[in-house]
């Protein structure tokens, strides 16, 4: 196994304005790449003065990019794919909540946006990479074939959110923040020991294009209000919400309902069925599933034949699960060492060999413990 | 490095930089009346007389600004406040909808926030207002017009429009018409008086001048309601203590311009020509936006089928060639030219725009760099599409 090959690339740094992919241009431009950064403009601002302007929601943002490349010292430009991220992540979102699934956007943008309408132009223009700062690791094998792992920190990880990536895009992805033991201290640090002034800017966490953090009023305005019923496991009704979009399977939180269970124990999300807008609760044990069914494979390298063994991630920031996992007719069908609590569909699945990605799919359906098939 | 923006900036003259530094150890609020005062007022006054020379206006007629954003704000602004308050009927604004975004920006404020009602005039292909159109929009309600704007030379396509016949189309009406001739100060013959227009807008680090500095040239029967209130200076319309190695340099900058006009429209013209060409010869479908024979003699813009304007200045910029899609836009988002969406050019075509703009340093070398890149670089451009 060898390291990521360092000759000089042409590389294209995506910049979002945060700490750690200005750092990220700045160590592969430290690294004897010729580099240009750029920021994506992802969200048309119809509020802006400028008559008939559209610019990203966050001036601040670009603006803050524009600072570190200067300081850099690398050519700059901002990139308008608002019109790919609405269609291909926004309305996605949006219609994966609709149809009582919880989809996980940053996943969708790096496979369809990242990796995708920003690779494809990069290559096009004679870029050889695109650079951003994920914490994950791209490993060249002497054979030329690129493995995708697990960051050296893994409090840092993100290989979850990059599961989705085939080796074509892989061959043209650089993440320099992966391969090095480092704290998000020791990152905003180094930021400000090469002058960028976002060395002490916040960390973002929510989703980008949800500012205010909140995405059941994000989802009401595009979806309605949609009132339904709320029933236990036997089917009574026990309360009502706003629509069933809103919830997801393992939530406890913001259920309002008014009578207790019979046990007087906490009660979860189980079941979101769209179709007649009733949302199914009951206790914390029926969470438990012990498989599940997921769709839309993709693989970091050629597809394993027969079942295997390996090691799951069934939500960013989540634990490892071990896992059998077998590819029939283009489903993956996966069971679980042990049950797992609360797995909602629409996440991905990212399956690892140790700390090599191996593939990911889209979990489409799970199959219960509580029906007694251990 | 082939610096084709000077649209966007232009290098500073030497004579320019010397009358700036010389100025900028001397003390001297042009208002006072002790003798620094005196000798600073007397600088600014000859620059006044210099700068009013080299644009055929009279010294009073000169209003110093800090560039030409706050000029055309002060004309558009300032008029119509002027005209509206001597005559509550007076609302509309006539405007061409190829404007700088200082003059759009300004009108459209209007619009939101002070009851104007906002007409934007009819553009032929080349983004020129034609005089049978001002007359039209003019005399559908004479009474109800409070000033007209256009523009002597457009940014973005280089065409010239016809001022001194739309400045006699206004005054038939007494409609003041005020025109941005930021771009036309250097390149055109430029006399605000035989224009006949009633506000001029001029800045200096267009000609070889320092930022920061232009001037509102204005009829000495003109009274627009300020923009900025304060100490009362430039006739009252525009306080605030005078720049005055700025105001000094510009003049400096702006009587070599004049000067060199001619020298300019025809060598750096010639250059301009022969960059066409080569562009042309090298991508036959390269569309030259603006007037092909009336425009700015500084000024190449093409359209290129099928290619991002941001491609095919990232590949430029790599190779040391510095051009613009258009004007600047400080968001960094590249929109189709609100210009050429106004000429009526489909707005996907009007997304691979580039314009090359001349200048007093410009040379041979410059062409070469551009003919020998752009074969190539279109090419490239074309196979990355619109995203």
């Amino acid at each position: 196994m060898t390291h990521t090959s360092q000759q000089p690339l042409r590389v294209l740094a995506a910049m979002s304005g945060g700490v750690d992919s200005a750092v990220a241009a700045a160590r592969a431009a430290e690294a004897g790449h010729d580099v240009t950064g750029v920021h994506l403009a992802l969200s048309a601002n119809p509020q802006s003065f400028r008559t008939g302007a559209r610019g990203c929601c966050t001036i601040e943002d670009s603006h803050d990019a524009r600072r570190a490349a200067d300081v850099i010292g690398i050519p700059f430009y901002v990139w308008d794919l608002a019109d790919r991220f609405r269609e291909d992540v926004v309305d996605d979102f949006v219609a994966e909540y609709e149809a009582g699934r919880t989809p996980n956007p940053c996943l969708r943008c790096n496979e369809k946006i990242k990796f995708a309408a920003l690779l494809d132009k990069a290559l096009a223009l004679g870029f050889d990479a695109v650079c951003t700062g994920h914490y994950a690791q791209v490993i060249v094998r002497e054979d030329g074939t690129r493995e995708l792992h697990r960051a050296s920190d893994m409090a840092k990880d993100q290989s979850y959110v990059l599961g989705v990536l085939d080796d074509r895009q892989l061959a043209h992805a650089l993440f320099p923040l992966g391969d090095t033991l480092t704290t998000k201290d020791e990152i905003r640090a180094e930021a400000e020991r090469r002058g960028l002034a976002v060395a002490k800017k916040p960390d973002s966490h929510d989703i980008c294009f949800i500012a205010d953090g909140d995405t059941q009023g994000f989802l009401a305005k595009r979806l309605g209000r949609a009132e339904g019923d709320i029933v236990d496991e036997s089917g009574a009704k026990i309360g009502t919400h706003e629509g069933a979009y809103g919830f997801t399977i393992g939530q406890r939180k913001g259920l309002r309902i008014g009578t207790p269970a019979a046990d007087g124990k906490p009660r979860y999300v189980l079941d979101i069925s769209p179709v007649n807008n009733t949302v199914t609760v009951g206790p914390a044990a029926a969470l438990d599933v012990d498989g599940l069914t997921a769709i839309r494979p993709r693989w970091c390298g050629a597809a394993p034949t027969g079942p295997g063994t390996y090691t799951a991630q069934l939500r960013a920031h989540g634990g490892e699960t071990e896992v059998t996992a077998e590819l029939v007719d283009g489903t993956l069908e996966v069971t679980f060492t042990e049950p797992v609590r609360g797995v909602a569909p629409g996440q991905a699945i990212v399956l690892y060999d140790g700390t090599r990605v191996v593939g990911s799919a889209t979990i489409a359906t799970t199959t219960r413990t509580a029906a007694g098939v251990a | 490095m082939a610096y084709l923006d000077h649209a966007a900036t232009t290098p500073m003259l030497p004579e320019a930089v010397e009358a700036l530094t010389a100025q900028l150890g001397v003390t001297g609020n042009a208002s006072s009346l002790h003798a620094a005062g005196r000798r600073a007022r007397r600088t600014v006054e000859e620059a006044r007389e210099t700068l009013a020379e080299s644009l055929g206006a009279r010294p009073s007629e000169v209003v110093f600004t800090s560039g030409g954003t706050e000029a055309d704000n002060l004309a558009v602004k300032g008029l119509y406040w002027a005209r509206r308050d001597a005559d509550p009927a007076r609302v509309r604004v006539l405007a061409s909808p190829v404007e700088h975004h200082a003059v759009l920006d300004a009108v459209h404020w209007l619009g939101e926030h002070e009851g104007a009602e906002i007409e934007y005039l009819p553009v032929d292909p080349y983004g020129r207002v034609h005089p049978d159109a001002l007359r039209e929009a003019i005399a559908r309600d004479p009474g109800s017009v409070a000033l007209a704007t256009v523009m002597w030379a457009n940014n973005e396509i280089g065409t010239i429009t016809p001022v001194r016949e739309l400045a006699d189309v206004a005054s038939e009406f007494g409609v003041p018409l005020h025109a941005d001739a930021v771009q036309a100060f250097g390149q055109v013959p430029v006399s605000f008086t035989d224009s006949g227009l009633a506000a001029m807008t001029v800045s200096g680090h267009k000609v070889g001048g320092p930022y920061g500095i232009g001037a509102l040239l204005l009829g000495r029967e003109y009274s627009p309601v300020p923009v900025l209130h304060g100490g009362g200076q430039e006739r009252h319309v525009r306080s605030g203590t005078l720049d005055v190695p700025a105001v000094a340099s510009f003049a400096v900058a702006g009587r070599i311009a004049a000067e060199q006009q001619q020298w300019f429209a025809h060598e750096i013209g010639a250059l301009r020509d022969s960059l066409i060409e080569e562009v042309r010869r090298v991508v036959p479908d390269a569309i030259l936006g603006g007037d092909p024979v009336d425009r700015l003699p500084a000024n190449a813009h093409f359209t290129f089928p099928g290619c991002e304007g941001d491609s095919l200045l990232l590949l430029l910029d790599a190779q040391g060639i510095e051009c613009s899609t258009g004007s600047a836009c400080t968001a960094g988002v590249a929109q189709p030219s609100h210009v050429l969406l106004a000429t009526g050019t489909d707005p996907d075509l009007a997304r691979g725009t580039l314009r090359f703009s001349l200048g007093h340093t410009s040379t041979q070398a410059d062409v070469e760099a551009v003919t020998k890149a752009i074969g190539p670089v279109v090419e490239r451009a074309r196979a990355a599409g619109l995203s």
